[in-house]
This record gives structure tokens, sequence and C-alpha cells, in this order.
């Protein structure tokens, strides 16, 4: 099956400085597939290179070298946006116009009739929860909680194959954020691609099958969120009830921590190296006996700040005849 | 076609919830309190004057909405970055600059459209009042049909500046954009006499740099046939046609650098 989204060494450099420009490599040959049908998390903190690709992948910028191609065309084909849908980070609308009229005014754009952009619209508006009073007032008085709800019903206005959301839930209240996690995992059960990029953590993983993590322009990570995690077991965690403290001090030299939930009874962390079996045997050949063992995995965010802080900053120059080639 | 004339109506949209409409309402007050002072002041030159104040007041309202719209037209859409979700959409950007220009041409077209039917509301008005002795000694009838001439390429005139203002807002701030539009507006007024720079200096430089500009700004004094018009002394229909056709072809010019420019820009 055909990627839905392929992106191939995608760079992009601008020329910053007033008087002396000097190069800044804002996205650093970056590679990545979107396979169709999933939920794809596109994580950085800010600056990271998160809003570039997604422009980039929009056409609103060019890159300096390398390609992407969105349901195998290339993304300065006008005819794939039939097929996609975008909501940029911190929308903006023209505020003269209702909820209603902006998405009338881009229904006609995707050339629908009048009565399909009208019936689209009124569904959209339903579906985001801005009510048939609400969508009858210009988007100047709106706040921004509902201008990003308006934002998403632009972005499916087409019933698009793939849609980019860019920080789809800022902005929202944890009502509206919740909202838009369940929409986004509908239009996965519809079949649709959701390539979003966030730095809301508890989004990616409630929602991914797989992300990537930018930082400073470059790829830090990529899989499966399951994978990656997985993979990041940091040690185990036994809960052991009937322990004395001559044995606990026994055993001591061999945990990374012992915290004493109640008398006798201790959760104790081991690293990744220890076998549990071995200690565990010592420790039940005393009489104490073990409640709970897990493995201790390293949550999103422990993974993304540390492949955050080995990618540093250090990736922004590009070499000389990087950017020369790139020209 | 199709996306171009809903770009067109949304820029018309906004001229119209943005108030444009109220720079009528001055126009009207404007030429009916003028009509009355002048009435009272001046002894069968009132239409001349009537006419000539009319027809200037709709270059200047009319500049007025070119140059301070036509700014804002791209740069505004980026500056707000609404142009974001706009070219998500299935439009190319030519069809974006073309349909902006568009819409601020309609917009242009009904405000000249209004400021015509008031004038010559005033002038029928004039023309009503006045004794046959008086109306005889005009020279050209007071509702003159011959004032859509002199219209026709005010609003040639005026859709290049917009082309101008449009072209300069694909890549620089507002306040600069009107800057250059309105510094270009007032030299192409002069250009005929960037034409003949050769027989007041003699620098060799000098004259090449002025034959430059003379074949670079659009040469604004051949639309204003005010003077002819006003004073009932003919225009060639050959001449009409052709300084509407330079206008066209200086249009079609500025639109294509326009798109050439704005094709490869990025939004950052």
């Amino acid at each position: 099956m055909s990627a839905a989204i392929s992106i191939e060494n995608l760079t992009k450099d601008y020329q910053v400085g007033f008087w002396r420009k000097r190069p800044y490599r804002a996205l650093d040959r970056l590679s990545l597939d979107v396979q169709p049908g999933e939920i794809f998390g596109f994580l950085g903190p800010n600056g990271a290179g998160k809003t570039t690709t997604l422009k980039l992948l929009m056409q609103l910028i060019f890159p300096t070298s390398g390609r992407a191609e969105i349901l195998g065309r290339p993304v300065g084909d006008v005819a794939v946006r039939q097929r996609i849908g975008y909501l940029p980070e911190n929308p903006y609308f023209y505020d003269y116009l209702t909820a209603e009229e902006l998405l009338h005014y881009f229904g006609h754009l995707f050339g629908y009739s009048r009565a399909d952009v009208r019936a689209r619209a009124a569904r959209l508006l339903d579906r985001v929860g801005i009510g048939a009073e609400r969508r009858r007032q210009q988007l100047r008085k709106y706040s921004k909680g509902m201008i990003q709800r308006v934002g998403i019903a632009q972005a499916l206005l087409n019933d698009p194959e793939v849609i980019f959301l860019d920080e789809p839930t800022s902005g929202l209240d944890p009502l509206g954020r919740r909202e838009v996690r369940s929409l986004i995992l509908e239009l996965r059960d519809q079949g649709r691609t959701v390539f979003f990029s966030s730095h809301i953590l508890a989004d990616a993983e409630a929602l991914c099958s797989r992300v990537a993590v930018v930082a400073g322009g470059r790829l830090a990570a990529t899989g499966r969120l399951s994978d990656m995690l997985a993979f990041e077991i940091r040690g185990w965690e036994l809960v052991i009830a009937d322990l004395r403290p001559e044995v606990l001090a026994r055993v001591a030299a061999q945990l990374q921590k012992s915290t004493e939930i109640s008398p006798h009874r201790y959760a104790l962390e081991l690293p990744f190296e220890v076998p549990p079996e071995r200690i565990l045997a010592d420790l039940t050949a005393t009489g104490a006996k073990l409640v709970s063992l897990n493995p201790l995995r390293d949550t999103l965010e422990d993974f993304f700040v540390r492949r955050v802080a080995e990618v540093g900053e250090g990736a922004r120059a590009p070499r000389k005849a990087e950017a020369d080639a790139g020209d | 076609m199709r996306a171009i004339s809903w770009i067109a109506v949304n820029v018309f949209k906004e001229s119209v919830r943005d108030r444009v409409p109220y720079n009528l309402a001055l126009f009207a007050v404007l030429m009916i309190a003028s009509s009355f002072l002048i009435g009272q002041l001046t002894a069968g030159q009132d239409v001349k004057i009537i006419k000539d104040l009319g027809l200037a007041a709709i270059v200047v309202f009319g500049l007025f909405i070119a140059i301070f719209i036509g700014i804002g037209l791209v740069s505004k859409e980026v500056e707000r970055r609404s142009i974001y979700s706009l070219l998500s959409k299935p439009i190319g950007r030519p069809q974006f600059v073309v349909g902006k220009y568009a819409g601020l041409v309609l917009t242009l077209a009904v405000n000249v459209g209004v400021m015509t039917v008031a004038l010559y509301a005033v002038l029928g008005c004039l023309t009503y009042i006045q004794t046959p002795a008086a109306r005889a000694a005009w020279d050209a009838p007071g509702v003159d049909p011959r004032l859509l001439e002199a219209i026709a390429l005010i609003f040639v005139e005026l859709m290049i500046v917009t082309a101008v203002a449009l072209f300069f807002s694909t890549f620089s701030t507002p306040l600069l954009a009107a800057a250059l539009t309105f510094g270009l507006f007032i030299v192409g007024h002069f250009n005929t006499d960037l034409k003949n720079f050769d027989k007041i200096v003699d620098s060799r430089p000098a004259i090449w740099v002025a034959r430059a500009v003379y074949h670079t700004v659009p040469d604004f004094s051949a639309f204003d046939i005010k003077t002819e018009v006003v004073h009932g002394l003919p225009v060639a229909a050959g001449y009409l046609i052709a300084t509407a056709g330079y206008g066209f072809a200086y249009i079609s010019a500025l639109l294509v650098v326009s798109v050439l420019v704005f094709a490869r820009r990025d939004f950052k």
C-alpha cells in the first residue's frame, strides 16, 4: 500500500539577519512516511520545525531541497488539495464573515453546488458545536476556542482523505480538547489519515498509532508509539508485603528506590539490568509475599524529553556545501 | 474562473463590510454642497466647475479606494495568516492574485458607477433650474453623455493604480506599498515631462534614466481628458480606444509580474 504522505530529505533554510545574511536551517533532511488510515503524531517542542513541515506540505513555503508527496501526488499539485484538509496553527479567518459564510465561501472554492455547500456547512458546524445562533455572528465576535472549532470545520469541509491539523487542541478548554480527540478518532474510524502536530503529549498518547519526534529541525525518533515506549522499559517495580526491614537492608544495594507504602509493605524499584526473579526469590525465601510485579516504562514525556535533549539545537546552521546544493 | 469569481466576491464583501460605501455618502454630500455654493458664487461657469469638481472627486475617491484597499489585498491576508487556509484549498496562487484584483475592480466599478449617477443627478438639477438662455451659453450640455468618456478613462486609470498597489502588495509592507503606489501615481501624471527631459538637461545618464522611467511608469496623464470633455472639445474615438488598450496592456503586464512574484513567495 502506498503511503498517504511521503516526505524525503525535506530541508528548509531561511536567510536571517539584516545586513549580514546567514542561513538558518528550519528543517533538516526530514524523511518519513504516513500510512493511509493512521493517526500520525508529529511531536516536538516549540520551534522544532513542526509548522515548517506542515507549511511545506501545504506549499505555503517552498523547500530548499527534498521532496514530499500527498496521496501519491507532489505537494505542488493543486488538484491534490481537493482531497486534503488543513487546520493551521492559531488559525485566523476573515473576521467580517460569519462562520456560515466562511464555510460557504470555502465550499464554493471546492466547486460544490450552493445546496451542497449549505448542507456541508450546517452538518460540520453542528459537529464542532457551533450553534444555529452563533454561526450567524461575524467571526470577530468569536473566542479563540470558537475560532479553533470553525477552523476544524473548514478543514473537514471536503470530506478529506488526509487531514493535517497543526496544534488542533491549542486554545481549547478541557471539554473542547476531549471533543477534538473524539473527532480525530472518528475520522480514523472512517478510514481517513490524520497527521497532527502537537506539543501536548497527552493528546499523542491518547490518539496516535505512530509518532515522529522532531527537535532542532531534525527527526529525533519515529515509530509506533507502543514499540517506542515498550523498547524503553527502564526497570521493574515490585510490590512486596510482609517484608522485614533487615531483609530489605540486605537487598538495598541492588534497588534504585524503595518506598514504604504501609507497615511491612514496600514498593521496590529495580534497574532494568537486575533480573527481578533473583531478588524475588531471595525475598520470598524470607516469608515476604509478592503483591505485584510491573515493568517500569517511560512515558511519552520521558522519551520525548530525552530525545529532544539528545538532538539538541546544534542543527540550525547548514554546512555551506549543503546550502549551495539546495539552491 | 469559478474560484477567481468567488475570491472576487469575497473581496467585494469585505470592502462593503469595512464601510467603504461611506465613501460614496461623502462624495454625494460633497457634490451637493459644492453645487449649492458654486451656484451662488459664479455666473455662467457653474456647470463647468461642477463637472470639473465631480470628475476630480471621482479620481480622488477612486484613488483612495484603489490604494488603501489595494495595498492590503495580499499583505493583509499574509499578515493575518488567513491565506494559510485559503491556499490549502484547490486554488492556484495565480487565481488568488487575479481574484483579489477582480474583487477590487468590482468594488471600484460599483463606487465609480454610484459616483457617476450622483454627478449626473446634480448636473440634472442644475440644468433643470437654469433658464434656456443660460443653458445655451454652456460649451456642452449639462447632462453631457460625453462625461462618460472621461469617466471610462478615469476608471481604466484607477484599474492601473489598483494593479500597481496589488503588485507592490505582493512583496512589501502596506505602508511602503502605499507610498510607492502614490509616488508612481504622481510621477505617472508628469510622465510627459520625462519624455522631453533631454531638452532641459545635458547629462546623458540623467536622460537615460528619465527615458527608462518614462517607458516603465504608466503614463497617467494620457487618461486625463477632463478639460476636453468639460469644455466640449472633441476627443477622437481612436484616442479613447488606444489609451484604454494601453491601460489594459499595462494592467496585464502588472498582473503577470505580480503572479510571478507571488508564485514563489514563502509565507513564513
